[in-house]
């Protein structure tokens, strides 16, 4: 039975509420660098008491991720609840308590095809931020083409022995354990893939962070030299998701759920329209835009409200089934086009400030670095071009060359 | 409220999509008409048919005789006629003029409703006065005489114009040219004296006409709302109308799309179907997804302005702008993926191209809206 409208309002006073009890007004603020979000694991730190409190006070609550069920560290909330209590996050600013790819993405595979002792230890491990994910996916020979990588796990029996090297591990650095694509049988491309669970400080696994143009290293090689994979790691906790041989199925279902996220859909910033806040800063220098940017602005923000709406579309389709499978490829695509040519204009709007590479002023080049990271939104959980593929294959049905 | 119709409306799209598709098919209508030279440029039967089909009275209030729906049904119906290129009166007669009428007094909509829900009466929209839509701008005077006015003045891109049996007029009594207030409208009778029709067939085969008005006399039950308070109701006649022609656009850029993707689908060149290139395939997909997002911020203005948002009047510009880019970029797509036979006028694809292009310049092009949505945003 799902609840009615009168226990929904109670619960979103409720979430007001608690809410206004646990979350500080630090907590409240923008993220302003990398240091405001928490992710978690072994080596964390919290930046201030408010981080702390806020975090320990979402875990006690299920709130780190509210969706999952009570068993696995969430607070078990159904679709309703849970965009309530997203709606009065974002009502008050408040920061996510806990950022992680295990929430993010390890988390919905184990929750898919996860065995129970799986789900018990590790989803619980991720709610309660004590160990930091990292994902295995693409090698140096494999990027669009992931299906041909070649990290190569050895049958000694009880265990694997891995060798390899993966790239564009996001913070592979900063992680305990990787979830990893390891080939486990030469002779099947697709049905040869096992994805695998293992701790990254077993030995045997080194990470090199790669320097970006946006100045930042978010990413790393990962190389791995004899690392030494059970099989198990306890009962009803076997070292890999799913079946042997079949990681591939895990992987494609993850690479859905990533263009999901990826896409932006549901809101936020990264859809929103942007001329009149760059009319604002060129007003305050006693400027206007100069109006062949202002008639590019316009047409960008026709397109960046329009692709909000899709997004709201998007999600209400999907909530009832009513969106083709393949349809996330699509959001995918034109959410990441979309935010690349938003911070062009906003590099343009900028002026020679927005070219400020460390000056405190421009808060150490935020805007040019951020323009930059911008350009791997449309290359990073499959390209553009991958997803224009899909979209001709799977919905336009257009015939394979 | 989703944007996705709900159980009311997805039937009936299925009836308006088997209507259309049968009865407003472009062999049965447009090409009909068009090569009979037609002075109307549609068909005053299929119009009847409307009227039985209830299409006519769809923003018409229940007390009135109309079935008292919203923008999202009558855009249910303009997307379908936008991916059949029906030839019809139904946007300026039952979403503009109907929207006028809600605002008019009994005596307006008694004399007026019934024969438009019957699919009986036609009429037509006199707002434009240049060859560019700037309903910020009304000279057409209309002067106080006896009882009535004096409307004087000339108005252009009137759909219908000189098949109208009524035409609201937007006419300035006070003020200058250029100010918001002081607008009245008007519904002018077809046998008004003095008033003349210069018809012109357009592009896409549609009649408008270049309407002069000298010294027509009006009696002030013609006065549609308050002298001198027009303006607000021409503000939610164009917010009907251009929603609606963004629907509509919806339907253009989806028919023209459809017809597309099929093509690549059978034409064969080197040995392959030309569906198989990746170079169409990538233009194909792009496409597609800018179908997709025109058809969702359509719904999503749609329901803002039934639901009375007073953000309804900016989404409803960015609908029309996107509707419009998407449409165009559909048809042009679609011409050059035909080919050769894409330049032919036995093909349907170029009649996709005239009716864009005609669709796009009614109540403002993409340009004009997208303007509007930079100033609705504060730049």
């Amino acid at each position: 039975m799902s609840d009615t409208a009168a226990q929904l309002e109670t619960f979103r006073s409720e979430t007001r509420i608690w809410l206004e009890a646990n979350c500080p007004a630090e907590m409240r603020e923008p993220v302003r660098d990398e240091d405001d979000i928490y992710w978690g694991g072994r080596n964390a730190k919290f930046k201030s008491d408010a981080q702390k409190s806020w975090f320990e006070a979402c875990v006690a609550k299920g709130y780190t991720v509210p969706a999952w069920p009570k068993a696995y560290g969430g607070a078990g909330l159904d679709a309703p609840k849970a965009k309530i209590l997203r709606e009065e996050m974002s009502r008050i600013g408040a920061r996510p308590p806990l950022s992680s790819f295990g929430i993010w993405m390890l988390g919905p595979a184990l929750l898919h095809f996860g065995t129970e002792g799986q789900k018990q230890r590790f989803l619980n491990e991720i709610a309660r931020g004590e160990i930091r994910w990292c994902q295995g996916y693409s090698e140096p020979g494999s990027g669009s083409d992931l299906v041909s990588m070649q990290t190569y796990g050895e049958d000694k029996g009880d265990h694997w022995v891995v060798n390899g090297q993966k790239i564009w591990t996001s913070y592979a650095d900063e992680a305990d354990w990787i979830f990893c694509l390891v080939r486990t049988d030469k002779s099947n491309k697709y049905k040869g893939i096992t994805f695998m669970l293992f701790d990254m400080a077993g030995g045997g696994v080194t990470t090199k962070p790669i320097l970006l143009i946006s100045g930042n290293s978010p990413f790393c090689e990962t190389f791995m030299d004899d690392v030494k994979v059970p099989k198990s790691y306890g009962e009803d906790v076997p070292a890999f998701v799913g079946e042997v041989n079949r990681g591939w199925d895990v992987a494609k279902y993850l690479l859905g759920h990533e263009r999901e996220m990826i896409s932006g859909a549901g809101g936020g910033d990264r859809n929103a329209a942007i001329g009149s806040a760059m009319q604002r800063r060129a007003a305050k220098e006693g400027g206007a835009l100069d109006p062949v940017l202002r008639a590019e602005m316009a047409q960008f923000d026709v397109d960046a409200l329009a692709y909000a709406a899709m997004g709201e579309k998007f999600l209400d389709e999907i909530k009832v089934g009513k969106a083709h499978p393949a349809q996330p490829n699509m959001m995918k695509y034109v959410g990441t086009e979309l935010n690349k040519r938003r911070h062009e204009l906003m590099m343009s709007a900028g002026g020679s400030t927005a070219l400020e590479w460390d000056s405190e002023e421009t808060k150490g080049g935020k805007q040019p670095r951020d323009w930059l990271r911008t350009k791997a939104n449309s290359i990073e959980g499959g390209t553009s071009e991958v997803m224009l593929n899909v979209i001709s294959k799977r919905i336009l049905e257009l015939p394979d060359s | 409220m989703p944007l996705y119709h709900n159980e009311d409306q997805a039937m009936l799209a299925d009836s308006a999509a088997q209507f259309m598709s049968e009865e407003g098919a472009i062999a049965k209508q447009l090409r009909h008409w068009r090569d009979r030279d037609c002075k109307d440029g549609f068909g005053h039967g299929l119009w009847k048919q409307f009227g039985e089909m209830g299409f006519t009275g769809i923003l018409i209030d229940e007390n009135d005789g109309g079935l008292g729906m919203g923008h999202v049904e009558a855009g249910i119906v303009l997307e379908q006629i936008g991916r059949n290129l029906t030839p019809s009166p139904f946007l300026t007669s039952s979403v503009l003029a109907a929207t006028a009428l809600k605002h008019g007094g009994t005596d307006l909509k008694g004399k007026y409703l019934p024969g438009l829900i019957a699919g009986e009466h036609v009429f037509a929209v006199a707002i434009d006065e240049g060859a560019k839509h700037r309903p910020e701008r009304i000279a057409c005077k209309a002067e106080k005489s006896g009882n009535g006015f004096k409307l004087s003045g000339q108005k252009n891109f009137v759909v219908y114009g000189a098949s109208a049996d009524m035409l609201v007029v937007a006419a300035r009594t006070s003020g200058g040219d250029s100010d918001t207030d002081g607008i009245t409208l008007f519904a002018v009778p077809r046998d008004a004296p003095g008033m003349t029709h210069d018809s012109v067939r357009l592009v896409d085969s549609s009649m408008a006409t270049h309407t002069k008005f000298d010294s027509v006399e009006l009696d002030g039950d013609a006065v549609i709302g308050e002298v001198d308070g027009g303006r607000e109701i021409l503000n939610a006649m164009l917010d009907a109308g251009r929603v609606g022609s963004a629907a509509e656009g919806c339907g253009v850029a989806g028919g023209a799309f459809d017809m597309t993707i099929d093509y690549l689908k059978q034409r064969k060149q080197f040995g392959r179907l030309i569906g198989e290139f990746q170079a169409l395939q990538h233009r194909a997909s792009h496409l597609y997804s800018e179908v997709e997002i025109a058809r969702a911020v359509t719904i999503k203005a749609q329901q803002l302005l039934d639901g009375g948002s007073e953000k309804a009047s900016l989404m409803v510009s960015v609908a029309k702008a996107k509707a419009s880019k998407t449409a165009g970029l559909s048809v042009r797509e679609g011409v050059q993926m035909h080919g050769g036979i894409g330049m032919t006028d036995e093909y349907d694809i170029g009649l996709f191209m005239k009716r864009d292009r005609a669709l796009q310049e009614f109540l403002g092009d993409e340009y004009y809206h997208t303007n509007r949505v930079a100033e609705l945003s504060g730049y």
